[in-house]
């Protein structure tokens, strides 16, 4: 049995958690998730502005803080962080790791960053077409900023098996940091899809950090205890392919199977076939049972094999936007919100100015649930004792968006009464971007696995 | 007898670009017929008027008493994107719990 840990599920997680989960009890692994959709978007803004950045810097501290553990108790270290820049990261993480005075082995998984090969790619005739939409890359071609594939498991277990202490990777299915090690302790085979695809499962409930272990989660959620404290999710894998989830003793948060199960229906689509790069995985095929405080056992789980593509996450320039709110205070706060957004609306109207889309919600009655939550009362309006009306736009033209962010002050001296700015100024105007998935044929990019050599780092 | 949801499943909801997934788990294993009969891709549609501009699909995961909803076109363009309080759907789960379902009495 081997324990795999995670201590971070998104970038801007807890910096204390990578350091409790070696700390508080036994684990041979700790995986760290940086990247989102999100996230890509945010990176390639650094990359573009420094040739050295593009990678989540966040990570290094980290591995300045929980080095001398990860030695002492000879834990490996597997982390998405590299994002599009796995070579510039490693430096880093090198450089942090001379100034402790550690020989530590670093390998990278890179090759999946292709915005470079993307004219390549399209005179070998990938179209790049929306998975969603269908339409071909070639619509936004000039807008693009980055292209990346997700890799699987593989790559890591090979990383592993090289003797990498720390495995830094690009883009990679998430679960995969989860799976990678398996497969190099287990032996696992590239067609032994029902165990590929238990390590998929493993991966999934752990990946996204203590959502797996009681945070985030509905079930009696004012009955976990101590989620000041809480324990983020452990795996406690077997050769077989099952595993138990758990979390160290003493911390707070809830490992049952209804925590579990929330967090496994997270972000999933048809679930009889939840693809990766390495295998599909049936999230209708397992069974999860109580398995003593604390622990959920899975067993069952069945695969199939993977698809011939890879997917691949574009990013392309959509624009600008600027979003900026005011408070309106008891009595009519409702009302006076509404009348707020209308008379901004018209404003803007009345500017002409070119703006793609404008939308404004009510912070406090409304802007969460749409209509679900239905009108508040004419009563239960009356007594909202205060209601944040936010509102923000978008355009291609980034003088539109910086003329809007002009319009939100004013309404505090022009508009209802009992109205205050939240002191925050005008609102920031930041470019976006739009995501763009696609597909790829896998036979076209090959990941590609560097250690680095111990010892010949200069201390 | 009218039942919200609320009080026989729990739920999470996330993103996948412009389009939220929702996972709604029965509370007890009974309880997942109740949803598999009355939570139907149609009725999550009608709910989510304002927000899905797209299809609803749903899957079953009866293992998990539990359904899974994509809900296309529901993001305002996606998590990079949107101008809301809420881009990447995270409250959503929450919002399909206030469904009120007019169930059968029990016998």
């Amino acid at each position: 049995m081997i324990r795999i840990a995670n201590g971070q599920g998104f970038w801007g997680d807890s910096p204390d958690a990578p350091l409790d989960q070696v700390r508080r009890g036994p684990i041979d692994y700790l995986t760290l998730d940086y990247l989102a959709e999100v996230t890509m978007s945010i990176l390639q803004k650094q990359r573009s502005r420094d040739p050295e950045a593009g990678y989540a810097r966040d990570f290094v501290d980290v591995v300045d803080r929980v080095l001398p553990d990860l030695l002492a108790s000879n834990v490996s270290l597997i982390a998405n962080a590299g994002g599009l820049n796995p070579e510039a990261c490693r430096r880093a993480v090198l450089a942090v790791a001379a100034r402790n005075g550690a020989d530590v082995s670093v390998a990278t998984v890179s090759g999946d960053d292709i915005t470079q090969r993307l004219d390549e790619l399209f005179g070998r005739g990938v179209e790049f077409r929306n998975m969603d939409t269908g339409e071909p890359l070639a619509v936004v071609r000039d807008r693009v900023r980055s292209a990346s594939v997700y890799f699987g498991a593989f790559p890591i277990a090979e990383a592993l098996a090289g003797g990498a202490q720390i495995v830094i990777t690009g883009r990679c299915a998430d679960a995969a940091l989860v799976l990678g090690p398996m497969i190099h302790e287990f032996g696992w085979r590239p067609d032994e899809w029902n165990k590929l695809a238990a390590g998929i499962v493993a991966g999934h409930a752990i990946e996204c950090g203590a959502q797996g272990s009681g945070g985030n989660c509905q079930d009696d959620w004012r009955t976990i205890p101590d989620l000041e404290d809480i324990g983020y999710p452990i795996v406690e894998a077997e050769p077989d392919g099952s595993f138990v989830i758990t979390k160290h003793r003493g911390t707070g948060g809830r490992v049952t199977v209804a925590s579990v199960t929330e967090q496994l229906v997270y972000e999933i689509g048809d679930p009889r076939a939840y693809l990766t790069p390495d295998c599909a995985a049936d999230f209708t095929s397992f069974t999860l049972a109580a398995d003593g405080s604390e622990r959920v056992r899975c067993t069952g789980v069945q695969g199939s094999p993977a698809t011939p593509t890879y997917k691949v996450s574009i990013s392309y320039a959509a624009g600008y936007r600027a979003i900026g709110s005011v408070a309106y205070a008891w009595p009519d706060a409702y009302a006076k919100a509404q009348a707020g957004a209308r008379i901004l609306a018209a404003r803007l109207k009345r500017i002409g100015l070119e703006l793609d889309a404008v939308h404004s919600e009510l912070l406090g009655a409304s802007a969460c649930h749409g209509i679900a939550a239905a009108e508040p009362s004419p009563e239960l309006a009356a007594q909202l004792p205060e209601v944040v009306m936010r509102f923000g736009v978008r355009s291609k033209n980034r003088a539109a968006v910086e003329r809007f962010t002009k319009e939100i002050a004013p309404l505090v001296l022009s508009g209802p009464p009992s109205v205050t700015g939240l002191g925050a100024g005008r609102p920031k105007v930041e470019e976006v971007m739009a995501y763009w998935p696609a597909l790829i044929p896998k036979h076209l990019v090959t990941p590609v696995v560097s250690l680095s050599v111990p010892g010949l780092v200069s201390k | 007898m009218k039942i919200l949801l609320l009080d026989i499943a729990h739920s999470r909801s996330g993103d996948k670009g412009n389009t939220s997934n929702i996972g709604l788990i029965a509370r007890k294993p009974e309880f997942y017929g109740v949803l598999l009969k009355y939570v139907t891709p149609e009725r999550v549609k009608e709910h989510f008027a304002s927000v899905c501009h797209g299809k609803v699909e749903r899957f079953e995961l009866p293992n998990l008493s539990a359904l899974n909803f994509l809900l296309y076109d529901s993001l305002d363009g996606g998590g990079t994107l949107s101008l809301r309080a809420d881009p990447q759907g995270k409250t959503l789960g929450t919002a399909l719990l206030r469904m009120e379902i007019d169930v059968e009495d029990p016998q």
